[in-house]
């Protein structure tokens, strides 16, 4: 289960972050995950409970947007049937994926003095 | 003033960002490739389940390249044994064993640590075996230049499917263990390949059996093509070109 190495990137990030901005606490952290991402929305969220006590995220609620996938024509960007085959109906090319495959950290809630 | 939730807190500031979490990976996995290319090494993720054929392939794979001067090096993820190393060291690869304990995958840091261990530098093809895992090893970037999934007859034609992100980042799947066909009237080769198309944009299959040979050709082909790419692609001016020594 790769969601905990996920996880201590992401505090990582967030610390950086907080320390960087001068920040006392962080109230929220906000993510967005792709349905392709390859990581399981439920999952991370328990690892983040695991995971954030006694850090800069002790007190941060973790906001979780999922992203679903959408595959497009490579060439006339015409949007793909889902768990059709990825090969255009209209003009033949192979698909590319428009959005899906996203693991971000979007959004940091920080108190300041 | 906080501008998202309205609790009108003066003292809490929102910051918007568009930061890549695996950013640190994706980082040390730059990091890697600079040191493949600069060595003009092509560098393969092989992932793929437990038991799919992945040592085996490259057992196979150094039997038919090692006659045509084509050198191979190999690091192997393990959980906790230092077993496929021994079985490629014995087939004569040098090989190093990265022990990941209880992570199920690869990731850059430990790949740039093992090259530590081995000398690769001098090679033509490094071979990483990631640990058997259908789910993980696909997010993590090694600094690879290609990734093959080994995929067995036996394992059942959904599983690209089931598993679409392993299969969607997959440059190459190598359908393992042909010699086993006759012996399952059920399985159906085309039904991978149609279950391939819904998951990878450019499918690429091969049907290999590292057992008998079957398809090791085809295999072949498909590597001396991407080295040659890659060799062209990144202006790898080795002295004396080592291309003409590849897969004469």
């Amino acid at each position: 289960m790769h969601e905990y190495s996920i996880v201590g990137a992401l505090i990582e990030q967030v610390d950086a972050t907080a320390r960087s901005r001068g920040a006392i606490a962080v109230r929220r952290v906000c993510v967005r995950l792709g349905e392709l991402s390859g990581v399981d929305r439920d999952l991370l969220a328990t690892a983040y409970e695991v995971f954030r006590e006694r850090t800069v995220c002790a007190d941060a609620a973790l906001s979780i947007e999922p992203v679903s996938a959408r595959w497009e024509c490579s060439r006339c960007g015409c949007e793909l049937r889902r768990h059709g085959a990825l090969r255009c109906g209209v003009c033949g090319s192979a698909a590319r994926l428009a959005q899906g495959d996203e693991i971000l950290l979007t959004r940091i809630e920080m108190e300041v003095e | 003033m906080c501008q998202t939730c309205g609790c009108g807190d003066e003292r809490v500031v929102t910051v918007e960002l568009h930061e890549r979490i695996l950013k640190a990976n994706e980082n040390e996995a730059h990091h890697n490739r600079e040191h493949f290319d600069s060595a003009g090494v092509l560098a393969i993720n092989l992932m793929g389940s437990p038991g799919s054929g992945k040592t085996a392939l490259i057992e196979a794979t150094a039997r038919a390249l090692g006659p045509r001067g084509v050198k191979i090096v190999a690091l192997s993820g393990d959980l906790a044994t230092d077993h496929d190393g021994e079985r490629l060291r014995a087939a004569g690869i040098p090989a190093a064993t990265i022990t990941t304990g209880s992570t199920c995958h690869l990731d850059a840091a430990m790949v740039h640590r093992g090259l530590h261990d081995i000398a690769w530098e001098d090679r033509d093809v490094l071979f990483i075996e990631n640990v058997g895992n259908l789910v993980c090893p696909a997010i993590y970037d090694l600094g690879q230049h290609l990734n093959v999934v080994a995929l067995a007859v036996t394992e059942g034609e959904d599983k690209p499917l089931k598993y679409p992100v392993m299969f969607r980042s997959a440059d190459l799947v190598v359908l393992t263990k042909a010699d086993l066909l006759p012996h399952l009237p059920e399985v159906r080769v085309a039904s991978f390949q149609d279950a391939l198309g819904r998951v990878m944009p450019q499918p690429r299959m091969e049907l290999v059996s590292a057992r008998t040979g079957q398809g090791m050709e085809q295999w072949m082909s498909w590597l001396r093509e991407r080295r040659t790419e890659s060799l062209q692609t990144r202006r790898v001016a080795v002295a004396g070109d080592q291309n003409h020594l590849f897969f004469k």
